[in-house]
């Protein structure tokens, strides 16, 4: 026997091996010539038959794999779906996996599965992506909800079976049938045993009982029948949906009387004859005979659990979530927006009439306000680790791109971002995740002879910072060459060659623009786009990207990002007739300038805070505003990367929550002007950039 | 000890299958070449289900389960025939005899232990 099992296996592992090689070769000329047909069908053909045998020869998950393959390939050759580099790449990965599979099936463990089902998981999306994604597209919400609940959703149906009185004598087991329907779903089988005789006609070898089943399932009626095969001709059975998963439908629940007749039990005019009555429909139908106390109690049994049903899908949904355009979304936010200006103009008001009811009324309209705008942002919220698999991906693809071995850890994935923050941020992180792979994580050989796992990790993880979200990359690879950076900084001009820079300062010195060490240009990185773009992208987004490294141990970037983009917090202050608004997030105090102070200095633009050299600019003159300066002026103290520099205004006004209105076209490459907001009063009030001015200032102090 | 099936075929590798299969899924497996020896072979020991090839020589596998069903040792153990497709009337027979199920030839492993399973519960 054994030996049986051992012939047959080796015929079919060599049977394997060819298909595996024949289905290679195909792969390879495919690559060449993707239109050709032909070697779509013997791709096709391999993995079909390579299917079949698997399962015979129980690799199921061989089988599993092959068939989601041969689905792709299926629209391949039905013209649906094109053969690109990404589904060559991925087959040739998974034939690599099927033949170690088959060959070394003792070498199956937990990983290999993993990555078996993995693979198999993104051919399927790859079918999806081409059929049922496309089909769904055009469709309107409502219809892409009733195919998501009538898919997913649960099922009620009502079975009503009744065997033949000879079933005993075909060797059937009911109980077993019965429990086939319970591994189904939630099952209420009632049986009906009002028909077992007095003892003296009773036939042991003749069945008398029939059962009503409520089953709860998701499985699709076929299905079920499937479980009665063995009976065809042997049994009485009906499967009827009697309630199909959707909240609207047949919006009505059937009455009692309506379930009876529906099911046969009940004559309509004998029902139509009670209904006159007045007791109990139930307790009436009993009275006259007219129905069993057995079909009343299933008919009553029915009702009460498509009852539950609905009751408990409508609190289900009512609880998880609905879907809405983002556009509208988008118009609610600019709704309140509009509504945070209007509140401001009316606590002015309020303010300066000195009139204490409206001061009152306006607070209470304050309070909303508030309520409503954090409600509002809250909706826009969505966790970070969404973008999860979709890194993972990068990262596999990656490291076997550059033969290196990494694995993403995800962390914080339920931290909530704004969504448009969380857009625009893929692209700096896929870049910042490129460069961990490419330039931080060396080869598994390199990283066995230094003592580390020759599988890298890089980690990403999101969490809250008081308002502030903060992303970190980190990688336990190489770390940065601060000798490299150093002479590349010198080679730009970046740095002084005898300057001795604060490492924070030199490491910060990669986002520089055209900044870039790696000593080849390989396809992932090193093209010349560097890490400046990745600053930008994350200063645009009014964020800071910090980068820390410990040679031999990796490198850390950290991301900060304000929460909403939509409205800041910010200091109002004015210069002469204008107003200007601070960021309240990059100010750290405010201290006057005396005029004598300033005059001490020689126009050195140094004030003298608690001791601290801080250098200062004014933007009277930055901006050109014409008049007097008052006597005592306000530095408004700012800090970003750890730099502070002061911005000298006439008067700082207070705290105000800004709304910001992105300025039109011909004004946005304005330096310095993030934005601008609508005060309380109708006025506008111009966003100072503050990252931009500081770079601005140092570039032309030099 | 696991449940007993007795697999009825003149056929040595289907034999093997089923017993191969079966015993993998923690059953005892006893064979016979046909009705004869199957019937000689159980002379009222228990059973807990008989699997049985439709065609076979001596005895075929019909009058095999009209026996069984006739025998009050095995009157309600579950029997299951073989057939293939085009074998319509043989599996109606087989089943008026009072077969329990069927599997049509040619059958995957994984599709046999499913109706077994099914059967025995």
């Amino acid at each position: 026997m054994e030996e049986f099992a051992q012939v047959l296996m080796e015929t079919f592992k060599e049977e394997a091996a060819e298909l595996m090689a024949e289905l290679e070769s195909a792969l390879l000329e495919l690559e060449d010539s993707s239109e050709d047909m032909e070697l779509v069908n013997r791709v096709f053909r391999a993995l079909h038959t390579l299917k079949g045998n698997g399962a015979m020869f129980g690799f199921d998950g061989v089988s599993a794999l092959s068939h989601h393959i041969e689905s792709v390939y299926n629209l391949v050759r039905e013209g649906t779906m094109p053969v690109t580099k990404e589904l060559l790449d991925l087959t040739f990965t998974a034939r690599d996996i099927i033949t170690s599979m088959i060959q070394h099936p003792d070498d199956i463990d937990d990983e290999m599965e993993k990555i078996s089902s993995d693979l198999a998981e993104m051919f399927q999306k790859l079918a999806g992506a081409t059929t049922l994604g496309d089909h769904l597209e055009g469709a309107s919400e409502e219809v892409k909800k009733r195919a998501g609940a009538a898919s997913a959703g649960l099922r009620t149906y009502r079975i009503r079976f009744k065997p033949a009185p000879e079933i005993f004598l075909t060797g059937t087991n009911l109980a077993a049938l019965l429990d086939e329907l319970g591994s189904m779903g939630q099952c209420r089988p009632v049986a009906h045993l009002q028909d077992i005789p007095d003892l003296d006609g009773y036939d042991p070898e003749t069945c008398y009982v029939r059962w009503d089943i409520i089953l709860i399932t998701s499985r699709p009626r076929e299905e079920i029948r499937s479980v009665f095969i063995f009976l065809e001709d042997r049994c009485d059975l009906t499967i009827d949906i009697i309630d199909d998963g959707l909240i609207d439908s047949s919006a009505e629940e059937k009455r009692l009387g309506e379930i009876l007749v529906e099911r046969g039990d009940l004559n309509r005019e004998d029902l139509e004859d009670v209904l006159k009555g007045r007791k109990p429909l139930g307790q009436e139908l009993l009275d006259r005979n007219l129905v069993g106390e057995e079909d009343l109690r299933t008919s009553l049994m029915e009702q009460q659990v498509v009852r539950n049903a609905r009751r408990r899908r409508q609190e289900d949904e009512s609880v998880s979530s609905i879907r809405v355009a983002s556009a509208k979304l988008d118009t609610l936010v600019d709704l309140v927006g509009e509504l945070v200006t209007v509140q401001a103009r009316l606590s002015q008001t309020a303010d300066d009439r000195n009139d204490p009811e409206l001061s009152s009324i306006s607070e209470m309209v304050e309070r909303l306000t508030w309520e409503l705008r954090d409600g509002t942002f809250a909706i826009r919220m969505i966790p970070f680790g969404t973008t999860f698999s979709r890194f993972r991906r990068l990262v596999r693809d990656l490291s076997s791109e550059m033969k290196k071995e990494v694995e993403l850890v995800t962390e914080g994935g339920e931290t909530e971002l704004d969504k448009t923050v969380i857009e625009r941020l893929n692209d700096p992180l896929v870049h910042l995740i490129r460069n961990c792979v490419d330039h931080g994580i060396d080869p598994p050989d390199i990283r066995k002879t230094l003592g580390k796992p020759p599988a890298g990790k890089i980690h990403l993880s999101a969490l809250h910072s008081g308002a502030d979200v903060v992303i970190r990359i980190s990688d336990d690879g190489s770390g940065l060459d601060e000798e490299a950076i150093k002479n590349r900084a010198l080679k730009k001009g970046l740095a002084a060659s005898n300057s001795e820079l604060p490492r924070h300062e030199l490491l910060s010195l990669i986002f520089s623009p055209g900044f870039s060490t790696a000593t080849e240009v390989t396809s992932v990185s090193g093209r010349g786009v560097g890490l400046d773009v990745v600053n930008r992208s994350v200063e645009k987004l009014r964020g800071s990207i910090e980068i820390d490294s410990i040679p031999g141990q990796g490198t850390t970037f950290t991301i900060r990002l304000p929460l909403t983009l939509a409205i800041i917090e910010g200091l109002l202050v004015d210069i002469g007739d204008e107003k200007y608004v601070v960021p309240l997030s990059e100010v750290v105090e405010c201290v006057e300038l005396k005029a004598e102070d300033a005059a001490v200095n020689h126009g050195s633009d140094l004030a003298v805070v608690r001791g601290d050299l801080i250098p200062y600019i004014r933007l009277r003159e930055t901006f050109k505003v014409a008049g007097e300066r008052p006597r005592i002026e306000q530095i408004v103290l700012t800090a970003i990367h750890g730099n502070r520099i002061g911005f000298v205004v006439d008067r700082v006004i207070g705290e105000q929550q800004t709304v910001i209105k992105s300025l039109g076209k011909f004004y946005r490459s304005v330096d310095g002007i993030s934005g601008a907001t609508i005060l309380g009063d109708g006025s506008v009030a111009l966003i100072l950039d503050v990252p931009r001015i500081m770079a601005k200032v140092e570039s032309r102090s030099g | 000890m696991g449940k007993k099936i007795m697999t009825v075929d003149d056929s040595a590798s289907i034999r093997m299958m089923v017993k191969f299969t079966l015993k993998d899924a923690g059953y005892d497996v006893f064979e016979a070449e046909n009705g004869v020896e199957a019937l000689e072979k159980l002379d009222g020991s228990q059973i807990q289900m008989v699997i049985v090839d439709v065609n076979m020589p001596k005895m075929d596998g019909i009058e095999l389960v009209r026996r069984l069903r006739s025998d009050p040792n095995y009157r309600y153990i579950p029997i299951i025939i073989l057939t293939t497709e085009s074998q319509e009337l043989k599996k109606q027979e087989g089943r008026d005899a009072g077969a329990t199920g069927w599997i049509v030839k040619p059958f995957k492993p994984q599709q046999l232990l499913d109706v077994v399973r099914k059967v025995l519960g």
